[in-house]
């Protein structure tokens, strides 16, 4: 097992007295690919929205990267500065903007307005967007406006602007939402690809494509982990049958 | 801003060829410098216009690009203009009380001079001292400096306040509402130290220049104001192309996303309306001199809401939409409030334009909100795409 670049201790946090996420402790490591399932309301997007600062959690703590610094009190930009990608449940991308400017909006680089004021266009730069525009299958439309896409075009285009983002670690929400079969497996060679390189979190209903991503799964309920393994030991764990499979 | 970005945008081109002939065109046709064709007054609405212009595509940065609808851009333009008038009008006042003072006996003292010209500009709301606030007003540069840093000082502070606490959509519109409708007030007192309702007056007067006839000032200021435009336009095409404009117009579509991408939100929307304030400051400079008297009335909050409704007719998220939208609407609304559109009887009632003016504009503002939300730039752009 590789060493922890995110650790969740103790966290809680409740909206009007419901307990969204109850005292969960979760440690992913780099690189890791981690599938997160469970029912609806178990705390999967609550989850995503505390590490990415979107959600300040009662209690607890969030330690990020070797020095393990707190991501608690920090701004959503500056912890995407630090390395943490998220692709929304919903295709969220600029769709009066063209592919290439989508892309070229997420690529990494200084994110102060005086340096994007003053940025020029670097070859490096249109390599990069190139070459993940090559992984993500959307070469040829990198001229066209986001909002042409297919849907699964969109939902390649958010996972190639996280890839831009060279982060280190990636939430992704239900990724194979609404996709077609061959969608789907293309974007689950995507994302067991990035994973060779960094952590990525998959939340995700779909128990078969969980079964695809082929790695370690962590099952929310009511706001705490409730087992966690490969998808064959939680699958056969009865408490999960009971909450999740057995419905 | 090298060359490859204006050919790049060839509309910045277009625009600037557009604005060279005409002040060309405008230039041979005045009393001062041509055959005298077009009034010396009319010059002057022409030069005005093109400063409405210039705080125009100003609101259409900040508004059509960014997605801030501010509805107090109009108070940095005012503040501008009261910036410059506090010096037009102290240095001409100087002028005067120096003059008739000449015939004194006793050569009179440098504070009985200020006395002096404290009691000819404050007399009117009762005061007879300078207050605070003029503490620059005897020099032109310093009040050229007061003219950017007070709206940039004030947009910043504002932006600072209301962005940080995440204020977006109607919300903010609400508040800068308040900012232009609270400064109006505040400026309406005898003891804002800008003389109250009087406003400042006597703008159109250059110091140093008494013996310029008007059409030749009139000339000047239309010429700095095209100026001022054309390198406005510049700025702001530069700033909305590129990796800044695609930022600016993400944060417009969807501010959440483009946090989660790292950038932070609040310092891009606060450059932008910064920026923007400082040019309709800048815009109001230029103005009041050409208009000749500035009131608290001027930054109503319904000059700000005038402001959007030019760039929304002229068709958001495009520089030339918003200089067509306010060239079109300033024009209309002097042809039928100036008596030029013939009054329509319908036997029953009659309508007067004077009165059914803003009925007009209101209805048209509505309709073009609803029907054809790429307004006049729209056309533009199905011309510009069909040759």
């Amino acid at each position: 097992m590789s060493k922890t670049l995110l650790e969740l201790s103790g966290v809680s946090v409740s909206f009007d007295g419901f307990k969204a996420i109850n005292s969960l402790s979760f440690q992913i490591g780099e690189p890791e690919l981690r599938a997160i399932i469970g029912p609806n309301g178990a705390g999967k997007t609550t989850f995503m929205d505390i590490i990415t600062g979107k959600t300040k959690p009662d209690e607890g703590h969030v330690l990020w990267g070797d020095k393990g610094i707190s991501l608690l009190g920090m701004s959503e930009s500056a912890i995407a500065r630090e390395g943490i990608g998220r692709k929304f449940q919903k295709p969220t991308v600029f769709e009066a903007q063209t592919v290439r400017e989508n892309l070229a909006m997420a690529l990494k680089n200084p994110r102060g307005p005086f340096d994007v004021l003053l940025y020029k266009k670097t070859k490096h730069g249109a390599e990069r967007i190139e070459e993940i525009a090559e992984q993500t299958g959307l070469t040829d439309s990198l001229t066209r406006p986001a909002g042409e896409l297919s849907h699964g075009q969109k939902q390649w285009l958010e996972i190639g602007m996280l890839l831009a983002q060279e982060p280190r670690l990636l939430l992704v929400d239900e990724p194979a939402a609404g996709m077609t079969p061959a969608e789907r497996e293309k974007t689950t060679e995507m994302l067991v690809e990035a994973a060779k390189t960094r952590a990525v979190v998959v939340v995700e209903h779909d128990m078969e494509f969980v079964r695809r991503l082929n790695c370690k799964v962590t099952v929310l309920n009511e706001g705490s982990v409730l087992a966690e393994g490969s998808i064959d030991h939680v699958t056969s764990n009865p408490q999960v049958i009971e909450v999740y499979l057995g419905r | 801003m090298n060359r490859s970005f204006i050919a790049r945008n060839p509309s910045v081109l277009w625009f600037l060829a557009f604005l060279g002939i005409f002040t060309l065109a405008v230039t041979l046709m005045a009393e001062a410098t041509g055959t005298g064709f077009i009034s010396t007054s009319f010059v002057k609405t022409l030069g005005k216009t093109l400063c409405l212009c210039l705080v125009a595509i100003a609101m259409d940065v900040v508004w059509g690009y960014c997605g801030i609808l501010s509805l107090g851009h109009f108070a940095f333009f005012g503040i501008g203009g009261y910036a410059i008038g506090m010096w037009l009008m102290y240095a001409r006042t100087e002028t005067i009380v120096t003059y008739s003072m000449a015939a004194q006996v006793v050569p009179p003292s440098p504070q009985e001079v200020s006395d002096a010209i404290a009691s000819q500009i404050f007399g009117v709301v009762g005061a007879s001292e300078f207050p605070p606030i003029w503490a620059f007003a005897h020099s032109l540069p310093l009040q050229l400096l007061m003219v950017v840093l007070v709206p940039g000082l004030l947009a910043l502070v504002f932006g600072w306040l209301a962005f940080r606490s995440r204020v977006t959509g109607v919300y903010l519109s609400i508040l800068t509402q308040a900012m232009t409708l609270a400064l109006s007030l505040y400026l309406f007192q005898n003891d804002s130290g800008l003389r109250g309702n009087n406003g400042l007056s006597g703008l159109q007067n250059i110091p140093g220049f008494e013996s310029t006839p008007q059409s030749m000032v009139s000339m000047v200021f239309f010429w700095a104001s095209a100026l001022a435009l054309a390198l406005g336009y510049i700025l702001f095409a530069w700033v909305v192309s590129g990796k800044m404009g695609s930022v600016i117009r993400a944060i417009r579509d969807d501010e959440t996303r483009v946090r989660f991408l790292g950038y932070h939100v609040e310092s891009y929307k606060l450059f932008v309306f910064t920026l923007t304030a400082v040019i309709a400051g800048i815009a109001g400079a230029l103005y009041y001199p050409q208009a000749g008297i500035i009131n608290p009335a001027e930054i109503a909050p319904i000059a700000s809401i005038y402001l959007a409704v030019w760039v929304a007719i002229g068709g958001r998220g495009r520089l030339y939409g918003a200089v067509l939208g306010t060239v079109f609407v300033t024009l209309a609304s002097s042809w039928f409030t100036g008596g030029g559109a013939p009054d329509i009887d319908l036997g029953f009632y009659t309508i007067q334009w004077t009165d059914w003016w803003l009925v007009l504009l209101g209805l048209s503002f509505v309709a073009v909100t609803l029907f054809a939300p790429q307004g006049l730039g729209g056309l533009v752009d199905k011309i510009a795409r069909k040759s």
